[in-house]
């Protein structure tokens, strides 16, 4: 073989890596075979994660612990992405397959931009990751489940979408909010009472910290802000601007409040 | 009875390289400059669409001249190599001097073994974390590979640009003058200069937070560049050659 580009390098018309990756370099790719018939092993789980529409856009936000069975595995795991410039992922289940998945998935989008010239329609991305997840089938029956949510502004428009999914590839446009992750239906009951359409940016944060802090309130598997390690949830905001986190201690101010609100109400 | 007739290995790699030469030279001209905070590519290309000049990586760009399927196929390849190996080891360890290994071994290649070489000249332009680990490599259509230092121009006026910007330093200079420069140095000798909208142009910008460093520059922000570099005095250093000696015919490999 001469050296320089394989000819697949060169003759491929794909413009998906995936695709790509599965035909030169398999082995990188984290879909493995579902393999002998073993129990899923004990592996860190990633637990809650809100998203809703804003005034402007959409936000998402997710809480920072992994655990294992009944043990923490981490304080500061951050489960909610950038997907791309337009759009944020979030993943609850099998962390280090869900970790993998967000590369993946950020990679995905960043290959098909790079390759046509144009990024995706923000459907399009949807449907990608639902194709994602079909091919990670053979692990989610085994155990190892990954269900991300998917939210972001499609460029040009002034509202945001979000989209929920299942571990077979089912793709569900949300109406308003959605929240995923052991800790969801916590979260979901403080969004029906705290969420109204024309959120601005700082009561849009309140609002998610209010609902994670619902969530770890009740679920033992979700963390709420962590003043003693100054760990606050991850948030993004996707407006027609693009994506943007919102820095830790800004979170960490909302959520003193919050706190702070109901401590005084004796409403905790 | 038919017997193959001999050419000498020399006559056939002289044709060849004749060949791609002349294929090369009907195109329009890219120029790659550094500036202080980055890298600027410009291309005279009328179309916004069929693009010279495109991302690879996070801090690689590409620009090419010549057939337009030919580097597109290259640049494609480039990118599927820089991805693949971003996301099997990490993305710091993408670099370009792997990657114009790769298409130096590619061009090579094509030119000793297909029936045909392909009509491209290339740069790639590699971004260092500071400015001097910035980067830029010209290709040619043989797989020849140079490492030039502050600027860098292919295609057929590539002699004359080279000539015109001789002596001229770019990198520790602001983006609208490096800009202006590249522009003019683009333009023919005593012609106007060419117009934005047939202008593509894009930057490796230093000074951007996104792990992604690569932006295009449309009109709009051209216009704005060329407006900027206008309003500050003429620089001393741009017309001091005015681009007006014509190369020598004879073309290095």
């Amino acid at each position: 073989m001469t050296p320089g580009f394989d000819p697949a390098y060169l003759s491929s018309t794909t413009n998906s890596f995936i695709a790509f990756a599965r035909a030169t370099a398999p082995e990188v790719l984290p879909f493995g075979e579902s393999g002998a018939q073993l129990p899923a092993p004990q592996v860190p789980e990633g637990t809650t994660i809100v998203s809703f529409k804003t005034a402007t856009g959409v936000l998402m936000a997710g809480d920072r612990r992994a655990t294992i069975g009944n043990v923490i595995a981490s304080h500061t795991i951050e489960k909610v992405h950038a997907a791309d410039s337009t759009s944020v992922i979030g993943i609850a289940g099998t962390a280090g397959l869900a970790l993998e998945l967000i590369r993946l998935f950020q990679l995905e989008l960043e290959h098909y931009e790079k390759i046509e010239g144009t990024p995706l329609s923000l459907v399009g991305k949807a449907n990608r990751l639902a194709s994602m997840l079909r091919a990670n089938l053979g692990l989610a029956m085994q155990g190892l489940a990954v269900v991300p949510l998917f939210a972001g502004v499609e460029p040009g428009a002034d509202h945001g979408r979000i989209f929920s999914f299942d571990v077979t590839g089912g793709k569900y446009e949300e109406v308003n909010f959605h929240s995923i992750g052991s800790g969801s239906g916590f979260a979901r009951g403080a969004l029906k009472k705290l969420w109204s359409p024309d959120l601005d940016s700082p009561a849009a944060i309140r609002v998610a910290v209010e609902a994670l802090i619902d969530a770890a309130d009740d679920d033992s598997a979700t963390g709420g802000p962590d003043f003693m390690r100054q760990v606050a949830p991850v948030v993004h905001l996707v407006d027609a601007a693009g994506t943007r986190q919102v820095p830790q201690s800004e979170v960490l101010d909302i959520a003193t409040a919050v706190v702070a609100t109901r401590a005084e109400g004796e409403r905790a | 009875m038919s017997q193959p007739f001999y050419v000498s290995p020399e006559q056939l790699m002289k044709d060849r390289a004749e060949f791609a030469r002349k294929g090369i030279a009907r195109g329009r001209s890219v120029v790659v400059l550094r500036y202080d905070e980055g890298i600027v590519l410009i291309a005279e290309n009328p179309s916004s669409t069929l693009h010279k000049i495109a991302e690879i990586y996070d801090r690689i760009g590409f620009a090419a001249v010549g057939k337009y399927n030919e580097f597109e196929t290259l640049r494609q390849a480039g990118v599927r190599y820089a991805d693949l190996r971003g996301y099997s080891y990490d993305r710091a360890d993408v670099t370009a001097r792997g990657l114009t290994n790769a298409y130096a071994q590619t061009l090579a290649g094509v030119f000793t073994t297909e029936s045909k070489p392909f009509e491209v000249e290339i740069v790639v332009a590699e971004l260092g974390v500071t400015a001097a680990g910035d980067r830029l490599y010209r290709l040619s259509y043989d797989g020849s590979v140079a490492d030039e230092n502050e600027h860098v121009a292919i295609g057929g006026q590539a002699d004359a640009i080279s000539t015109q910007l001789s002596g001229v330093h770019t990198a520790d200079r602001p983006l609208p003058a490096v800009f202006a420069l590249g522009v003019r140095a683009l333009s023919p000798a005593d012609g106007a200069p060419i117009p934005v909208t047939s202008i593509e142009a894009a930057v490796l910008d230093r000074t951007t937070g996104s792990h992604r460093t690569f932006r295009r520059l449309d009109d709009t922000a051209m216009a704005e560049l060329l407006a900027l570099a206008a309003g500050t005095d003429a620089q001393p250093g741009t017309d001091a050659q005015p681009g007006s000696t014509q190369p020598p015919a004879e073309d290095a490999q």
